[in-house]
């Protein structure tokens, strides 16, 4: 089988004598929606820079859909496309000027180019500042032109390096629909991101990386199987009495009473809970997760 | 890549930096254009009607082809040292470090970049000359080839310089210290005839003093030194500063961790 990415023994000492990657594996299926997580220093960038070969590997082999990035480098750059964390683009070109200036640089022609630049530029409702600077883009705009420059070669892999950092949420959950789009047209997307239920939401596998070594590499539905507890935290219509409890469960009270967090070990049904306050004659108003149940186990996984 | 995608890619790379001088004209094209025009009114009229004729020419005629000369080398420098530079500092360099172009392609259009810079201000600098003396060209083909294959190699020199610098003040030490010294010593402003014989064998180390000679024999006729002789060496120094600029650049130096 080809995969979208073949990841093997990789490894990365930096000069100063840090090792960032010490010997990863990492498979990424064609057509993914993959997640790499890690805390900052974790090896994420260090991976995606030696794939988009912004950094040299010290060893180890990375294939882009079969293409060895050593030996026919060409076609493997071909295969990517990349947004990076950082903006690196030239702030004095104007919006369009950067999109099909890309293209150039992957021997498309102008015409083509400039065809590609009005999609792209139009989905991503950048159409009007065409022929404005780019240093004169927001924050959020700025990330927009990235994506679009990155698609202008229509790439098999999108790499994403944290790209809602400082994004606000309309502008978020509009830029997901659209690489959600580009999903379900083929692409593989590889994404890093500090916001766990994103990667929660979005991926089908995840692989979490900690101290240059891959800790975990499953489907985020195996991950979230393995959680063996959670915590609920439910809202009331009127107060409980002080020592209102369930057999068998933990709970905590609020100081208002209005307000109870319960812990639910796996295998454990929360419908008790339910009735349990029905029969008190209070009435449950909303529900939700103390914390992103990905989160718990990020947590879990990165302390070890 | 196929080489009509090759050929794209150059020419972008070529037509952007293209695009950034005209762009910023005011900081590349006109400054040289006023600051030459002062050398000609300065150190051609006023005081070069006292010193009288040098090499059989009046000393405005003299020293036109060494000011254009001093131009272009200059010029093709500063275009590729800054340009290239400036793409580190920003980032912007990573957007051709992803792409499939190859490395020789990105050094040859960030070349030629260069090239068309300081063969584009030689150009003004050439016309301003003709306000103030008549030249006649003796060799064309010599002079165009000289001052081509004199911006590449400067242009590469620059690209050496971009690639090692680590922030701006690194960008302008080797113009400030080394380039303009040796331009001002490398026969713009006269013979080396006029020179004891110890340091007209210094001289002789000089590579601009060459490039100035050999492109003053184009226009004038007269020359210091074997104009073959300097095409042999800025064949050289081309060869050399572009199989080292590869190397870098392929090792990634500067660019990538």
């Amino acid at each position: 089988m080809t995969y979208a990415i073949e990841i093997s023994d990789l490894k990365k000492r930096y000069e100063g004598g840090f090792e960032a990657l010490k010997g990863i594996n990492l498979n990424v299926e064609k057509g993914d929606f993959f997640a790499l997580l890690g805390p900052n220093g974790a090896g994420k960038s260090t991976t995606i820079g030696i794939l988009c070969s912004l950094v040299n590997k010290t060893s180890g082999k990375v294939s882009i859909f079969g293409a060895d990035i050593d030996k026919d480098f060409a076609k493997a750059k071909q295969y990517l496309g990349v947004v990076p964390q950082e903006f690196n683009f030239n702030v004095f070109e104007t919006v369009f000027n950067v999109v099909v200036t890309q293209a150039g640089f992957y021997g498309i022609s102008n015409r083509v180019a400039e065809e590609r630049a009005e999609k792209y530029l139009k989905q991503l409702d950048l159409w009007d500042k065409k022929d404005v600077q780019s240093r004169m883009l927001s924050g959020g705009m700025k990330r927009r032109l990235m994506i679009a420059r990155a698609l202008i070669h229509e790439p098999e892999v999108l790499i994403l390096d944290e790209p809602t950092a400082g994004v606000d949420i309309e502008l978020r959950r509009s830029m997901w629909e659209f690489i959600k789009n580009l999903n379900e047209q083929g692409t593989t997307i590889i994404l890093t991101t500090h916001y766990l239920e994103e990667a929660e939401q979005l991926c089908r596998n995840i692989a979490i990386i900690n101290s240059g070594q891959i800790v975990e590499n499953t489907s985020v539905k195996a991950l979230l199987k393995t959680l063996n507890q959670e915590t609920f935290i439910l809202d009331l219509d009127q107060p409980v009495s002080d020592d209102w409890h369930v057999d068998g469960y933990s709970t905590k009270l609020s100081k208002d009473l209005s307000t109870i967090e319960v812990e639910v070990i796996k295998g454990q049904s929360i419908n008790h809970i339910f009735k349990a306050l029905d029969e008190a004659g209070v009435n449950v108003i909303s529900m939700r997760n103390k914390s992103n149940r990905l989160e718990e186990l990020f947590v879990k996984l990165i302390k070890g | 890549m196929s080489n009509s995608e090759i050929f794209i890619a150059f020419y972008t790379i070529l037509r952007r930096e293209i695009r950034r001088f005209t762009r910023i004209w005011p900081q590349t094209l006109l400054p040289p254009a006023i600051t030459m025009s002062l050398y000609f009114a300065i150190f051609g009229n006023l005081i070069g009607s006292r010193i009288g004729q040098m090499g059989g020419f009046s000393y405005m005629q003299y020293i036109v082809p060494g000011l254009i000369m001093m131009s272009v080398i200059t010029n093709s420098y500063s275009n590729v040292s800054s340009s290239f530079f400036s793409a580190k500092f920003q980032h912007s360099i990573q957007e051709l470090l992803v792409s499939p172009t190859p490395n020789w392609v990105i050094l040859v259009g960030y070349v030629l970049g260069g090239v068309a810079r300081g063969l584009f201000v030689g150009a003004i600098v050439t016309v301003l000359s003709l306000f103030f003396t008549h030249l006649h060209l003796q060799n064309l083909f010599l002079t165009i080839a000289v001052v081509c294959l004199t911006a590449i190699m400067f242009s590469l020199g620059g690209f050496v310089n971009a690639i090692y610098a680590r922030n701006f003040d690194d960008v302008s030490i080797v113009p400030t210290f080394i380039l303009t010294p040796l331009t001002y010593l490398g026969g713009v402003f006269y013979s080396i005839d006029l020179l004891p014989s110890f340091w007209q064998h210094v001289s002789l180390l000089n590579p601009v003093l060459y490039m100035v000679n050999a492109f003053r024999y184009g226009i004038l006729g007269v020359s210091d030194i074997n104009v073959y002789m300097a095409l042999v060496i800025v064949g050289i120094f081309i060869v050399v500063l572009f199989t080292f600029g590869l190397h870098l650049l392929n090792k990634g130096k500067g660019i990538r961790n």
